[in-house]
């Protein structure tokens, strides 16, 4: 199947694709902070016209969330899976 | 009686009775021929109010036709289809016939003009409901249904109360419109709790994943989007502006999101998920401006499809291989590519990726947030987008299709993609989240307040890019940590699995004890201290119980009194009645499915 073939040519070329989505989120960070290119007037409060402000948001926020849920669930809110049939 | 209007509901009602008479080879036909009527039939509605009917001293109003109610609808119908297309290899007529009814309680709910009529289909929707969870067959899901089935009965008798209340303020006026969220009235919080629960909003939300995880596959499909939908449509109704709203809803958005990291199953996951998303919704509802509304009805609308696309690919793992713990699938790409690639659309779509639907409709609530100043709310809800994408976009898809391959050779052998009506389904419905995405003014002409939202701006499209790409690479960095761990995580539904059980076995021990104790000194005690008791008996028969029971009559009259007062008509008596019949039906129709 054809679409098989086309995941596991991304799958080959595992480091190449890395870095390549690395350029681009590059690209893209530079993008934002240049005012000719994306308009910050549409901007909610003054902390998201610093540059990068969405991409540190995102980062630490998937950070914060993984650790802080993990966490909350290892105090005692997973349980093992008969926890029920008891 | 007015001239006799078309209830979409009704051809639904009929066509599913109807079913099972239908000749095996024309089945599948009829399984497709009925959505179709009635999505025709929905998209067609003209506006205005229709279906009245005279009923004792209310008029009950069917079927009114507005902005709001004929958004909610047409989704609703054209679900409907999706969904019947999804199920058509499905053999028991029995499990048509209860997502059906289900819809068309759906329908009702949205279509009643009154809060009689709505409370009329709203229990429908209970009823119906609740066999696609037990068509599982399995002691998990039949103790699931049970309880599912229960906590809806008591939010419908929340607000049933309240309406009879709510009646009993307006001297009968029970028409179905917004009430006064400012001062809210008992009824108005009684009808509000009723809402709330079919929306899922903790602490009244346990009831979502639990069921949506042990429902059979196909009616996941169907639960996902109807119950809380309509539970939206009618808080949008009632509420719109309710301040307690927004935080709820935006407490309900990032609880979502923390119980989703640790479930462990895939449809349980998504369950956790429909909460989060609602969490917007109600937000939405709560912030209460134009574009606030529009916001919800849009959100809403996107939301029955793409999360019935992803219930669509997690489901039809789960009927190829019998699995949908993430613990036992994962690397079944090779298997089902393009389960994988609808699934993946369908995560894209509810992380709000630029050209999927939510894209379009989730940053009109966030957007409203932040134009009526409220920050905080607003960050939050971004924050929630960010587990959204880590949860629903990466992990989903990530730990069932790549990884490590966890599952058994059996389920790798039984593993290959579903049969040509699920993917056909899925191929829709991904349709569908791609194209709203490009073409959000089809979507926007739809909704109830003119829309004058251009989410394709240079900020918000690299705002969302940066916001989303980087929780990526945090997952990646993150992904030992989020490795699937076979467990289950305890929610508030422990008070009413686990809470009583711990109740009945502190008392066990005491009880246990003076009853030895009684034993004991019965034994050894002996006749005449059986005669001295019967002496003591007596007294205790002639002065206590009697006090007892001339009390209890008391308090029995002085409470048929007070619901005397209550009372307006028999109205209420009917529908107790009718509630109580429903009861009935459904605990025998339990207990025959236990015999399976």
């Amino acid at each position: 199947m054809r679409l098989v073939r086309i995941i596991d040519w991304i799958l080959a070329r595992r480091v190449g694709v890395t870095r390549a989505c690395a350029a681009v989120l590059g690209v893209l960070v530079v993008l934002d902070a240049i005012p000719g290119v994306v308009h910050k007037e549409h901007a909610h409060t003054a902390v998201e016209r610093l540059p990068g402000f969405w991409a540190v948001f995102g980062f630490v926020g998937c950070v914060v969330l993984i650790l802080a849920s993990k966490a909350f669930g290892h105090a005692g809110i997973m349980k093992r899976e008969d926890y029920y049939d008891e | 009686m007015s001239e006799f209007w078309l209830h979409p509901s009704l051809l639904l009602l009929v066509g599913a009775a109807l079913l099972p008479l239908v000749p095996r080879p024309a089945k599948k036909a009829w399984l497709l021929l009925i959505p179709i009527l009635v999505f025709a039939r929905t998209a067609g509605l003209s506006t205005g109010n229709h279906g009245a009917v005279r009923f004792l001293e209310w008029t009950l109003v069917f079927g009114r036709v507005d902005g709001l109610s004929q958004v909610f609808g047409f989704i609703m119908a054209l679900m409907c289809g999706v969904g019947t297309l999804y199920g058509l290899h499905v053999r028991d007529d029995a499990e048509h016939v209860a997502a059906w009814t289900y819809v068309a309680g759906s329908l009702g709910a949205i279509y009643a003009g009154d809060y009689l009529t709505l409370f009329l289909f709203w229990e429908l929707m209970a009823l119906a409901s609740v066999f696609l969870v037990w068509f599982r067959r399995r002691d998990g899901s039949n103790a699931a249904g049970l309880r599912y089935f229960l906590v809806h009965t008591a939010g419908g008798l929340s607000l049933l109360s309240g309406i009879v209340l709510l009646g009993r303020e307006t001297g009968g006026d029970l028409t179905f419109g917004r009430l006064d969220v400012a001062h809210p009235s008992l009824a108005a919080v009684l009808i509000l709790i009723g809402f709330l629960l079919n929306a899922a909003v903790p602490p009244l939300h346990a009831w979502l994943p639990d069921a949506y995880g042990e429902a059979t596959p196909n009616g996941s499909v169907f639960l996902c989007a109807f119950t809380t939908k309509t539970a939206v449509y009618a808080l949008c109704r009632g509420f719109a502006g309710m301040e307690i709203l927004v935080p709820l809803g935006v407490a309900m958005a990032l609880y979502g999101v923390v119980y989703a990291v640790l479930e462990n199953d895939c449809r349980r996951l998504l369950a956790y998920h429909i909460i989060s998303q609602v969490g917007y919704m109600v937000a939405g509802v709560g912030i209460g401006t134009q574009m606030a509304i529009n916001g919800a009805c849009a959100h809403a609308f996107a939301h029955i499809l793409y999360k019935g696309l992803l219930f669509m690919g997690c489901g039809a793992v789960l009927h190829m291989t019998g699995r949908s713990k993430f613990t036992e699938l994962g690397g079944l790409y090779r298997r089902m590519p393009w389960t994988f690639l609808f699934t993946l659309i369908g995560g894209l779509s509810i992380s709000a990726f630029p050209l999927f639907s939510g894209f379009v409709s989730k940053s009109m609530i966030v957007a409203a947030g932040f134009e009526e100043h409220r920050l905080g709310a607003g960050y939050l809800l971004m924050l929630a987008s960010v587990g959204t994408f880590l949860h629903t976009g990466l992990k989903v898809p990530y730990f069932i299709w790549f990884g490590e391959k966890r599952c058994s050779e059996e389920t790798w052998e039984r593993a290959a993609e579903p049969p040509w009506n699920m993917m056909a389904a899925m191929i829709m419905a991904s349709v569908l989240c791609v194209f709203i995405g490009c073409r959000p003014g089809w979507l926007y002409g739809m909704l109830p307040h003119p829309a004058e939202y251009e989410p394709y701006t240079a900020y918000h499209v690299s705002e969302t890019l940066l916001a989303l790409l980087f929780t990526a690479v945090g997952f990646f960095l993150l992904i030992r940590k989020l490795a699937p761990e076979a467990t289950i995580s305890v929610d508030l539904d422990w008070f009413y699995r686990k809470g009583g059980l711990l109740v009945l076995r502190c008392i066990r021990g005491p009880l246990q004890a003076i009853d030895d104790w009684v034993g004991r000194w019965y034994r050894t005690g002996g006749l005449g201290s059986v005669r001295g008791s019967a002496r003591g008996v007596a007294w205790f028969d002639g002065r206590v119980v009697d006090a007892l029971v001339d009390g209890v009559g008391g308090a029995v009259r002085g409470v048929g009194g007070w619901l005397r007062g209550l009372q307006r008509g028999s109205i209420q008596e009917t529908l107790l009645l009718a509630l109580g019949l429903a009861t009935v039906v459904v605990m025998v129709g339990f207990l025959l499915l236990r015999g399976h």
